[in-house]
């Protein structure tokens, strides 16, 4: 046999990509088997972090659960906080001033602003650009210093309570939001023509990692990932909750499939957040930021709740089934992530290893929330 | 006793471009950081000593005083001589450098030639280590690296081979000489030779860059893909050594750039030609290498096969052809 | 071609803007903190781990040991306990502890405080080389403050 005739052995390799590596932010193994650099087969493997949220949340009362909301998906967390009040609300039947809905809405969305500016660069820092990543975290102090001044802590919010917040904003917050909204505004063209119009990104996410709108469907994808695949979906318009009908705005729709596109769809998304929290501040109005007759105990009555909200990687739903206790009988958590990586394995086969890497960060990993 | 002057002179030489690739290795360590920090708006080292000028030495002692961890399963060979092929080939291309006038180890005719020779030891050297390595993520940034080896080379080498064509020697004092008095007698600007030269000098630029393995070209240790590819399984001064030859090289390339297109030791305006231009010159350059490795994100190794193959290769060929038909016309 | 070529100027010309900008941010001025140099002024409403207040008047702590801190905790990190004296009316404060391993800064415990006898505090330095020193006894610091 010469020795360039083709072996008949199987020439594939395998990689552990992670639980310890620098591009899946955290501590997700993936499975390649490799041939050469092409990804032949991927597969994720969990639960590195798996913390049982969802049977702790079986142990507790209704209101001990609330710090863990904040834990899971540490990027957003108000809207974790904001998808476990509203279906107990929703449950025990509790009414929420309206001003404690805008608070809701502004926080949630500045909080959505952060997370995105930190996927913006962490994910050009998986492509090997670094200093967009500080630019944007630069930018992400602001909303940290805005919502420390009225949660009391810079990452794993826990603001909202079963029919309101927690506390009432204080005299800088408004004019604060008002300077910082300015300034993102004044900031996106200069992020635009350092990352989005560069030849090596575009180049580089340009018709690389597609995900189609079937895939989407098949795996439950969510959020921008299914937007950046053309599919309409924002839990925030087709199932409003809260005051979400009140504010227009948009839902960006690419449908190129491509991680081009999900990196503009959040792009967007930061812009038409902005819109909201301008709008939510505007029509702000004055009364309780807290129910007055919200029960000490909370029992909501029997039966099976569920309420999605639109959180910065997709739709998170919440069921609970209540016995009439006052503890959960059960709590059943719906992340967005865990559906948005689940379609990595196909959508990877047969890609370079630096391009399904690209196409990993565009899903926006994070990690904790998958494993809960 | 009669000892030689040309062996002192030499070994002075030896001593002086060592500790001058070592030098330069530890404070553009902290170039580097600095430069980075003020981009991103931070302030970067400035803890030990002045601005943080100590710094490189206490992370060379750190380095130094680390244990070597050879892992089990390696080539103990590959893996231990790796970092001096990478280092070694590195200092030897500085003996042919003039730095000034007057200020060289030794002035080949073939002095381009053994600088290019000794550049793609470079190559061998991160090969070995990474083969030797016994690493998945190594091997695979070794097959990168002599992926890129062949996508950079040829834009580079027939971009010098127009070059020479003008200059019609390979010895860089002479290739220096014939540029001075002044900017437009640089080879950047000489289009009445070709009036794509500016053009040639960014393809040299940039092929320098993937020679380096600098950014936006550093697949080969691409953190956020293969850890730190080639070194990944080394430690202590093994790495430091790695660090050391991947300085010297991007000094040696901004030295041939400043040489070949920027005119040497030759003053802009003409005045005071020595070795301080030649210093200014090489040092803005590097300045502009660590200005592009945190500006840009990292291009695949595809990427460059496809800027090498479909712009860099076509567009020096034509240069080529075009600076021959100039020179035969003219 | 003419498009080959007119990728070939925009994608450069989109590099040197890329270089433009971070060359502008080079020379303008830091923004980060150096902090141990420097401190930022901390929010009002910061969220530390709790603290037992004092009664203005009294100088004692309100705390009437109902317990219900300790019932809305989370992570059963809070132990009250209080003894009956002779001529004070409810029980009297003999023990607050805090185990500030297990402690989340929900803040459950100082809403569910009838009295306002507990509040946040402003620490946030803690670092420490044993597990035992995160086991704060609040009376003890309340009365070390007095």
């Amino acid at each position: 046999m010469s020795a360039f005739a083709k072996s008949e052995a199987n020439e594939t390799f395998v990689l552990n990509l992670g639980p310890q590596h620098p591009a899946t932010h955290g501590v997700l193994r993936v499975k390649l088997t490799m041939d050469g650099e092409y990804i032949v087969e991927a597969e994720p493997v969990l639960g590195y972090i798996h913390r049982m949220h969802e049977k702790m949340g079986e142990n507790r009362t209704w209101a001990q659960f609330l710090p863990n909301t904040g834990r899971m998906d540490y990027l957003h967390a108000l809207a974790y906080n904001h998808g476990y009040v509203s279906v107990v609300e929703r449950a025990a039947g509790i009414e929420v001033p309206e001003r404690a809905e805008y608070l809701r809405v502004i926080t949630a969305e500045l909080n959505r602003v952060s997370s995105h500016l930190l996927w913006f660069g962490a994910f050009i820092l998986d492509l090997g650009g670094f200093s967009p990543l500080l630019y944007a975290f630069d930018d992400r102090e602001h909303i940290l210093d805005l919502l420390e001044s009225v949660t009391g802590s810079r990452l794993t919010y826990c603001y909202f309570r079963f029919g309101g917040v927690y506390n009432d904003i204080d005299d800088n917050f408004v004019p604060g939001t008002r300077a910082f909204i300015k300034r993102l505004r004044d900031r996106m063209p200069m992020y635009h023509n350092l990352v989005t119009k560069n030849i090596i990104l575009m180049k580089r996410l340009q018709e690389v990692g597609p995900i189609s709108a079937e895939m989407c469907r098949k795996y439950g994808a969510t959020g921008p990932v299914c937007r950046g695949s053309g599919i309409n979906f924002d839990v925030r318009k087709h199932e409003p909750y809260s005051i979400y009908p009140e504010m227009d705005f948009d839902v960006p729709v690419y449908d190129q499939c491509e991680s081009m596109a999900r990196y503009m769809v959040r792009m967007d998304e930061i812009e038409q957040s902005l819109r909201i929290i301008e709008q939510g501040l505007d029509k702000l109005p004055e009364g309780p930021v807290m129910a007055e007759k919200v029960p000490k105990i909370i029992k909501p009555a029997k039966g099976d709740y569920y309420h999605a909200v639109e959180t910065a990687r997709g739709s998170f739903g919440v069921r609970v089934v209540s016995d009439g206790s006052n503890t959960p009988y059960r709590l059943k958590l719906r992340s967005p992530t865990f559906s948005n990586l689940s379609l990595f394995g196909e959508a990877c086969q047969g890609m370079l290893l630096p391009d399904a890497l690209a196409l990993m960060g565009s899903l926006d990993l994070v990690i904790p929330e998958i494993d809960r | 006793m009669h000892v030689d002057p040309e062996i002192i002179r030499l070994l002075a030489f030896l001593v002086g471009v060592i500790a001058f690739a070592a030098l330069n290795a530890a404070y553009l360590v902290w170039l580097e950081r600095k430069e980075a920090a003020h981009i991103q708006r931070r302030i970067g080292p400035k803890e030990v000593g002045p601005f943080g000028l100590f710094q490189p030495l206490v992370d060379g002692i750190k380095l130094m005083t680390k244990q070597l961890i050879v892992p089990a399963g390696v080539d103990p060979v590959l893996f231990k001589i790796a970092p001096i092929l990478v280092m070694v080939p590195a200092i030897m291309s500085f003996v042919t450098i003039p730095f000034s006038e007057t200020l060289v180890a030794r002035n080949l005719d073939l002095g381009l030639l053994v600088i290019f020779a000794f550049a793609s030891v470079n190559v061998l050297g991160l090969l070995l280590g990474a083969w030797g390595s016994r690493n998945k993520y190594a091997v695979i940034s070794a097959a990168r690296v002599v992926s890129q080896n062949v996508a950079y080379e040829i834009p580079m080498l027939v971009t010098v081979v127009t070059l020479v064509m003008i200059t019609g020697t390979m010895n860089l004092h002479n290739i220096v000489m014939q540029q001075q008095g002044g900017f437009w007698h640089w080879n950047i600007l000489n289009l009445s030779a070709s009036p794509l030269m500016p053009v040639a000098f960014l393809i040299f630029f940039v092929c320098m860059l993937a020679e380096t393995n600098r950014a936006p070209f550093d697949m080969a240790e691409a953190e956020s893909e293969l850890v730190a590819g080639a070194f990944t399984e080394y430690s202590g001064m093994g790495f430091g050594v790695f660090f050391m030859g991947e300085y010297a090289n991007i000094v040696i390339g901004a030295s041939v750039a400043t040489i070949l297109f920027l005119g040497g030791w030759d003053c802009p305006l003409g005045l005071f030609p020595g070795v301080h231009w030649f210093l200014i010159k090489m040092y803005f350059l590097i300045f502009t290498v660590i200005w592009i490795r945190w500006t840009f994100p990292r291009t695949t190794f595809y990427g460059l096969l496809n800027l090498s193959w479909k712009i860099l290769i076509p567009i020096s060929f034509f240069n080529l052809i075009l600076t021959s038909a100039m020179l035969k016309v003219f | 071609m003419i498009d080959y070529l007119r990728e070939i100027i925009s994608g450069t010309w989109s590099l040197f803007v890329g270089l433009g900008i971070t060359i502008r941010y080079f020379f303008q001025p830091v923004v980060t903190v150096q902090y141990p140099y420097q401190t930022l002024p901390m929010t009002p409403c910061f969220r530390g781990h709790i603290e037992l207040t004092k009664d203005e008047e009294t100088g004692e702590t309100k705390c009437i040991v109902c317990g219900m801190c300790q019932k809305a905790c989370p992570s059963n990190c809070i132990t009250v306990n209080g003894e009956k004296r002779e001529g004070v009316k409810g029980k009297v404060l003999t023990e607050y502890t805090l185990d500030f391993t297990k402690c989340s800064l929900c803040g459950l415990c100082v809403e569910s405080c009838p009295t306002a006898a507990i509040t946040f505090s402003k620490d946030y330095n803690l670092a420490g080389v044993r597990k035992e020193a995160y086991i704060f006894d609040l009376k003890k610091r309340l009365e070390a403050k007095n």
